[in-house]
C-alpha cells in the first residue's frame, strides 16, 4: 500500500452537502464529453421506470462508499453507440463496457472536483450488474445521495452511498 | 510523413475506441494501432514490435498502469517510446509516480480530442 493511501486511511472526510451537486455537475461534464450527451434534471417522478443496468466503482481511502449509475436497457444500448459512434446498436458486452467507463469517470471526475478527496481517495476497477432483482447490503452505517438526470426524456439514476 | 504505430492499453474496449478516434480527430497521423487490456497484454506487444507511442491506462486489473511502466523501462528497445497515461485518477500522487517511473505525459478522463492534442503533440512532432 502506498503512503498516500496510509496517509488518507488516518484522515477520514465527512460528506458535504454540497456533494450532490457537484456529483450532477462531474455527471453531466462527463457525459457530455465522451458521448456528446447533455443531460437534464429528469422532470416528474421515476415511480414507474425501470433500471435494468447498473455500473459501480468503489471508493477507498479516506472516503469508502461507492458511486452507481443505474439506466434501463435501451438507455444503456444508446449510450454505448454514442460513445463508439456506430450506426450497428451495441452488443451486451459493449453495453456494459460503456456504462462501467462512464461510472468511472462520472466517480473520477467528482473526487477530482473535491480537492480534499483526490489524493486521498482511490477508485476500483468497474462493475456492472444485469438485472434488476437484487439487493446491495453494506455490513457498515452509510448515508448517501441520489441524482436522477434525463437522457432523451429517460432517467439515469446517479448514486453515492458513503460508508460513515 | 511518417505514420505512428500506436499501443493503446485500457481494460475498456469502448474506451480504446475512443482514444484511438481521438487521436484521428486530433489531427495525429496515426498508422497501425495495437490494443492490449491491461500492462501484461501490452509488455507482449511491445516485445513483439516496436511501437511510437504508447498510452496507457492506470487502474487496470491483472497489472496496471503503473507497473507497465516499471517492466517496460528494463525493455531495451521500448526505452525511448513516449508513453502517456489516460486516467480518471484526479490524485496528484498516483500522477507524479507515473511521471517517475517514465511516462511522459498523461491525459484525465473525460478528455476532449483538443486535449489530447495538447499533450501528444509535443511528444510526436513530425506525425501531425
Amino acid at each position: 500500500m502506498s503512503s498516500t493511501m496510509n496517509h488518507a486511511i488516518h484522515m477520514p472526510i465527512k460528506p458535504d452537502p454540497h456533494w450532490k451537486g457537484i456529483l450532477e455537475c462531474a455527471a453531466m461534464e462527463v457525459f457530455s464529453m465522451m458521448a456528446g450527451v447533455e443531460l437534464t434534471e429528469f422532470p416528474g417522478s421515476v415511480e414507474d421506470r425501470h433500471a435494468e443496468q447498473t455500473a459501480m466503482v468503489g471508493l477507498a481511502g479516506a472516503l469508502c462508499g461507492m458511486v452507481t449509475i443505474r439506466c434501463a436497457t435501451p438507455t444503456a444500448g444508446k449510450l454505448a453507440t454514442l460513445m463508439l459512434r456506430t450506426d450497428g446498436g451495441s452488443t451486451p458486452s459493449m453495453m456494459g463496457d460503456a456504462l462501467g467507463e462512464l461510472c468511472n469517470m462520472v466517480a473520477g471526475n467528482f473526487k477530482s472536483k473535491v480537492t480534499t478527496l483526490a489524493d486521498h481517495c482511490m477508485l476500483s476497477v468497474p462493475t456492472v450488474i444485469w438485472g434488476e432483482d437484487y439487493v446491495l447490503q453494506t455490513v457498515l452505517p452509510h448515508e448517501g445521495f441520489e441524482v436522477v438526470l434525463s437522457f432523451e426524456g429517460e432517467p439515469l439514476w446517479f448514486t453515492l452511498v458513503i460508508h460513515i | 510523413m511518417k505514420k505512428l504505430r500506436v499501443l493503446i492499453v485500457d481494460d475498456s474496449s469502448v474506451m480504446r475506441k475512443i482514444v484511438e478516434r481521438s487521436l484521428r480527430q486530433a489531427g495525429i497521423e496515426i498508422g497501425e494501432v495495437a490494443e492490449a487490456s491491461n500492462g501484461a497484454e501490452a509488455l507482449a506487444e511491445v516485445q513483439k514490435a516496436p511501437f511510437d507511442l504508447i498510452l496507457s491506462d492506470i487502474n487496470m486489473p491483472a497489472m496496471d498502469g503503473l507497473e507497465f511502466l516499471r517492466n517496460l523501462a528494463n525493455i531495451e528497445s521500448a526505452k525511448s517510446v513516449p508513453v502517456v497515461m489516460i486516467t480518471t485518477e484526479g490524485s496528484e500522487a498516483r500522477v507524479v509516480e507515473a511521471l517517475s517511473v517514465g511516462a511522459k505525459g498523461y491525459i484525465r478522463k473525460p478528455f476532449t480530442p483538443e486535449q489530447v492534442k495538447e499533450r501528444i503533440s509535443p511528444l510526436v512532432g513530425g506525425a501531425l
